[in-house]
């Protein structure tokens, strides 16, 4: 008799026995939609680049960023970060610090030299790109990636739109703008600067363009009639952000009002303060509650001691001073006027009442339509015009750098689909994202998230050095395994040691797991112990 | 702004987890586990027993380098592993007959030693019923004896194999199919019933220790340091029974977890006579918690619910608070 010691019946003698026929549901390893990618406007895959950065390998997780986003060191510093908000997390103790995160791989990506994947072979289509913004750029760079040539015109100097002219360099240091968009320069996408497109369809036919995009942005500031004396100084926030981004310091005096409740009037509010304005008042008709300006930044401005109005408009400027006008919200929400006025100092008021997009070119495009101020465009981001697309600020949209990215890369996989004669991809099925109650919370270790070191408030007001720092590389990687990895497997073994019928296997290489369905009884306990929600039981056809 | 104490993500609590060192995984993360109770078993969909045996016999082999026999008393682990001419164990395995599981490995471990094969560990194990009932004289005598036996007992609190009768582990206030939910006190009578693992630590035995099916990385350190141990040890391992307990299948875990975080069952290790450690309470909750999705305790919420017998279960999870200090470190 050969058995091992003290065994007399056929080990594994019950393997015969198929359990796996009690079955009636079977659990079927899903991936679902984290509710931070859902809520990325520039469509990043969040969930998967912080895996990658999970167990240190930054390169990958950058790798995995730049397929949605050319732009992580950018957008780590200047994106208002929606992905935060819908953070699972922030039910448990506080969301992932995923814009920290972003910022970091964009930044060591900087320090390492990494560069974009090299472009697909050439396709011999010649795509038309009308504005170096953040739209202009995403498309650009998502087109050079499919092997289509692509021109970027733009009447600037230099490449970048807002997010030059209109963001200022306390929050997003000149360098670290030109590393990303060099980078697409040598990826192979063409720049022709000082170059304004006055003719869209005679530039495509002159350029031989196959397709055109047009991302103009919205650069007209809306002004609005203000009964102002001879000696008053009225200015429009975009062109002093824009001068000061350009390196001049304009004097705009000693108190400076800005009007308007927006991130252009933080930034502006903030831009006069380190201008050398000892009062800087935003003024708001609005309240709190109804302010379009991100928290943060409304935060990090009164930090630097700006002060608000709120429920105020300015009825009149004189020389040093304004007279403002109380407000009310009616029930309905809406400010209106009480007749109560007060007078407040100001040198200069600086406008930051939104913006509007110029039509000069796009009345030139035939079967282009411009509805309440925007581009019409349809799902695929096509104009009325065939071959012409629009996107970023220009067309009905939340405006922001991240949507305008988000644009970018939407527009491009279009126009590619154009090119190809095929039908636009199809518009994803809208998925629900994964619930926090989805996910079975007790494993996850108790870890409260890292801050990022800010600038001294002192030391703000005299300089336009970055306020907000990065996180080392130990901060960073435990603020990327503070992700939940909301609806997919991050490998933690659950399932293959919570099953009693041993029907969970472990595949060779990976952190992947399959199901042993001849054994496996149906019992849903992996199901019900994974964390992240990666396992559904779906019923077997009686 | 460095941290300094190691994260990953899930740590300890996950069974594995691929940013742990390989040495801070479970047993049961390895691919290479020995799965001492392999499949096509007939234990019911989610039993907690089945799941817990392989948790132990692995950990144990894996201590002693698969040196290892065990003595098993009659009861659902016996007989859904072995209908003959079957079984479902890989490691070498004994029956004899319900009473006497602790007496039979005791004779075991001491053939063994005389054979000069000393180094084959000897490990018992048996359900609530044959343990705190039927093989209780036994199991007291091996303790007495300190013989070198790992006595392992599967507590689902009743005799869930002959039709779920009440044991000497069933708690106060549950039903059982001799223990209805009839009557002025429904189900089973409180204040009656034994605390085995006191019992245990009475005898002044080297090891005792009490763990879930919730808690492999704590039930695992206890099957190592058992088995570093010689002489006579006990391990009381709280196995959930979605037939008897009346619950979900797929809740098997979480209603251990409950059990633990309520205070209900406290999990604990005593030396030599000493309760040494308790495993603190993260995130308490009142017993209605886990009472709730048992059909055993359905009668307790029915209509108006028995509000006063419920606080007589919560008594006893608190008392359990304060015997082991259960919120000391964390509350």
């Amino acid at each position: 008799m050969n058995k091992p010691f003290a065994i007399t019946l056929d080990v594994r003698s019950s393997l015969a026995n198929h359990t796996g026929m009690w079955r009636s549901e079977r659990p079927v390893y899903t991936a679902g939609l984290p509710p931070c990618q859902h809520a990325c406007p520039a469509g990043e895959h969040v969930q998967a680049w912080l895996y990658a950065a999970e167990d240190g390998s930054y390169e990958s997780a950058w790798r995995r960023l730049v397929q949605d986003n050319p732009f992580p060191a950018v957008m780590g510093r200047v994106c208002y970060h929606p992905c935060e908000t819908a953070c699972n997390r922030a039910e448990l103790d506080s969301a992932v610090g995923i814009n920290s995160v972003e910022r970091f791989l964009g930044d060591r990506a900087i320090d390492a030299g990494w560069r974009l994947p090299d472009a697909a072979p050439a396709t011999g289509r010649r795509v038309l790109v009308v504005g170096a913004g953040p739209c202009g750029l995403s498309a650009a760079y998502q087109l050079r990636r499919l092997g289509h040539e692509v021109h970027v015109h733009d009447a600037g100097e230099e490449p970048g739109g807002m997010m030059r002219h209109g963001i200022p360099t306390f929050r997003l240091p000149r360098d670290v703008l030109d590393i990303e968009i060099a980078r697409l320069a040598d990826l192979g996408v063409t720049f022709c600067m000082n170059s304004k497109v006055t003719d869209l369809r005679e530039t495509m036919r002159a350029g031989g363009f196959d397709a055109a995009l047009i991302a103009i942005g919205a650069q007209l500031s809306r002004r609005a009639y203000l009964p102002a004396g001879q000696a008053s100084r009225v200015l429009d926030a975009l062109s002093v952000l824009g001068s000061v981004a350009d390196g001049e310091r304009p004097g705009l005096g000693r108190a400076v009002v800005v009007y308007g409740g927006g991130n252009t009037a933080m930034d502006a509010a903030r831009t006069a303060r380190r201008l050398g304005a000892d009062d800087a008042v935003v003024v708001y008709r609005r309240t709190q509650a109804q302010m379009p300006a991100d928290r943060q930044e409304l935060d990090e401005a009164l930090a630097e001691g700006v002060r608000i109005k709120w429920l105020r408009t300015i009825a009149a400027v004189g020389e040093g001073s304004l007279t403002l006008e109380k407000m009310t919200l009616d029930e309905a929400g809406l400010p209106q006027p009480t007749g109560e006025f007060e007078e407040l100092a100001g040198d200069a008021v600086v406008l930051a009442l939104g913006q509007d997009v110029d039509r000069s070119l796009l009345d030139t495009v035939p079967g282009l339509r411009v509805v309440d101020g925007v581009i019409e465009v349809d799902e695929a981001m096509m104009t009325g015009s065939p071959g012409v697309f629009a996107g970023g600020d220009a067309v009905p949209t939340d405006r922001s750098v991240t949507h305008s990215i988000g644009h970018g890369r939407r527009a491009a996989v279009a126009i590619d689909s154009w090119l190809r004669r095929q039908d636009p991809p199809a518009q994803r099925q809208e998925r629900d994202p994964v619930p926090y109650s989805g996910l079975n919370t007790w494993y996850y270790s108790d870890a409260p998230r890292s801050v990022r070191p800010r600038l001294e408030a002192a030391r703000r007001t005299d300089t336009f050095g970055e306020v907000v720092g990065g996180l080392d590389e130990d901060t960073a990687l435990f603020e990327a395994r503070r992700c939940l990895s909301c609806g997919n497997c991050f490998g933690c073994d659950n399932c293959l040691g919570v099953c009693p019928d041993n029907a969970v296997i472990k595949l060779d290489g990976a952190n992947h797991y399959a199901i042993d369905l001849d054994y496996c009884k149906g019992c849903g306990l992996c199901a019900a112990e994974c964390p992240c929600g990666a396992i559904e039981m779906v019923p077997e056809e009686s | 702004m460095t941290q300094t104490a190691k994260f990953y993500q899930v740590g300890s609590r996950a069974v594995g987890n691929r940013l742990l060192p390989l040495d801070q995984r479970t047993e049961q993360a390895n691919p290479e586990r020995r799965n001492a109770l392999t499949s096509g078993h007939r234990a019911c969909q989610g039993c907690g027993e089945a799941l817990a045996a392989r948790y132990v016999l692995d950990a144990a082999a894996h201590a002693v380098g698969g040196r290892l026999v065990t003595v098993n008393a009659t009861g659902c682990l016996e007989v859904f592993s072995t209908p003959y001419p079957e079984s479902a164990w890989q490691l070498p395995w004994l029956h004899s007959v319900f009473a006497n599981a602790a007496s039979v490995a005791s004779g075991v471990a001491a053939g063994l030693r005389t054979t000069g094969r000393g180094d084959i560990r000897v490990l018992a194990q048996g359900g609530d019923g044959g343990t705190v009932d039927i093989g209780f004289a036994c199991l007291s005598g091996m303790f007495e004896r300190n013989d070198d036996v790992l006595y392992v007992c599967y507590d689902n609190q009743a005799y869930m194999n002959t039709g779920v009768q009440r044991s000497g582990a069933t708690p106060g206030g549950a039903r059982t199919a001799t223990t209805e939910a009839v009557g002025a006190e429904p189900g089973n009578l409180f204040g009656i019933g034994k605390d085995a693992a006191r019992i245990a630590i009475a005898h002044d035995i080297p090891y005792v220790a009490t763990a879930t099916v919730a808690e492999l990385h704590d039930l695992e350190a206890k099957v190592r340091k058992a088995m570093s141990i010689r002489g006579a040890r006990y391990l009381h391992v709280l196995v959930p029974c979605p037939l008897g307990w009346g619950s979900a299948t797929s809740e098997t875990v979480r209603l251990a977890r409950l059990a633990q975080r309520s205070g209900l069952f406290p999990v604990i290790e005593a030396e030599g006579g000493v309760v040494t450690s308790a495993l603190p309470i993260r995130g308490r909750v009142p017993v209605e918690e886990y009472l709730r999705p048992q059909r055993r305790y359905a009668h307790l919420f029915r209509g108006e619910g028995r509000p006063d017998l419920v606080a007589r279960v919560q008594r006893l999870a608190d008392q359990n608070i304060v015997r082991y200090g259960l919120l000391d470190e964390e509350s």
